[in-house]
């Protein structure tokens, strides 16, 4: 039974997103077109499991529901900030920084997360990651004390993504 | 007051914080001189401003009693594809050199996109 259940749905939330994204594209709920945005959320993740060889095994879609509500609230407090900081600093006056995150992360899906999350809170923007995986660069638009971003992004954001993808 | 009045003044506030936004971005553009921090105005203020946007698209459809969820995909596809290409750009910045050289990170040798074979460098 979970053999078969792992060959129907080797990524469930793909599945259900998938699904979702269709339905949303109808721009009309209906029940043929939820019923055929399954089909598809079913076909697809299996056409294209040779690409996909590791499921993130523990994933938390409750704890991902309050990590999302947290990021938007902090895109928009942080934009905020930075349309400040673009209107009121001047130029000679900015205190870029370079910032390096070492990572507890191991995943590749939580790090690609951790870095989009990053570049999504204005201010912070993740530039690149070190040749084996291990640590993160970012980039700070203004900032007076580095250390304090640094333990920002990871109590913030890092330690939840942990809790996300166990 | 009706709620048609209320929405028409709700989908007119979102238009203009989201092109409100959208001009500090291009300010953000225009004013700042070094490569990297010129990244950060567009990217980031410029998703905020298409997200006010289209919330007002989104009312604005419901109140002609059309309505479209469209623009939940678009905001949705754009916040997956923003930080790439942020991203992308930031790393051309770091190969030609057009920043400040990043430190090195603590326990790799170095990033990966200064980790270039060295055939490739001498061409």
């Amino acid at each position: 039974m979970t053999r078969a259940y792992q060959w129907l749905l080797p990524h469930p939330f793909l599945t259900l997103l998938l699904a979702v994204v269709w339905t949303l594209l109808q721009n009309d709920v209906s029940a043929g077109m939820v019923v055929f945005g399954i089909i598809l959320g079913i076909i697809i993740p299996r056409m294209t499991s040779i690409w996909w060889p590791d499921t993130p095994k523990g994933f938390r879609l409750g704890k991902m529901m309050s990590y999302s509500l947290i990021v938007m609230w902090d895109i928009l407090v942080a934009n905020i900030q930075v349309a400040w900081i673009v209107i009121s600093v001047p130029n000679a006056k900015l205190k870029p920084a370079w910032i390096v995150v070492p990572l507890d992360l191991v995943q590749p899906e939580a790090i690609t997360m951790l870095a989009g999350t990053i570049t999504l809170t204005p201010g912070t923007v993740s530039a690149d990651l070190s040749s084996g995986g291990h640590s993160l660069l970012v980039h700070v638009l203004h900032t007076d004390e580095p250390d304090a971003v640094l333990d920002e992004i990871k109590t913030r954001y890092e330690r939840r993504l942990k809790e996300i993808f166990q | 007051m009706s709620m048609e009045i209320i929405g028409t003044y709700a989908v007119a506030i979102l238009l203009l914080i989201g092109s409100g936004f959208v001009a500090v971005g291009v300010i953000g553009l225009l004013k700042f001189n070094d490569s990297m921090t010129r990244l950060h105005a567009p990217t980031k203020v410029g998703t905020v401003g298409i997200g006010a946007l289209l919330l007002a698209s989104i009312g604005h459809s419901f109140l002609l009693g059309d309505s479209s969820m469209h623009e939940l995909l678009i905001m949705g596809f754009l916040f997956v594809t923003a930080p790439i290409s942020a991203n992308f750009i930031a790393k051309v910045n770091i190969h030609l050199g057009a920043c400040e050289t990043p430190p090195p990170p603590p326990r790799d040798k170095t990033w990966s996109t200064l980790d270039v074979a060295v055939e490739d460098t001498q061409s």
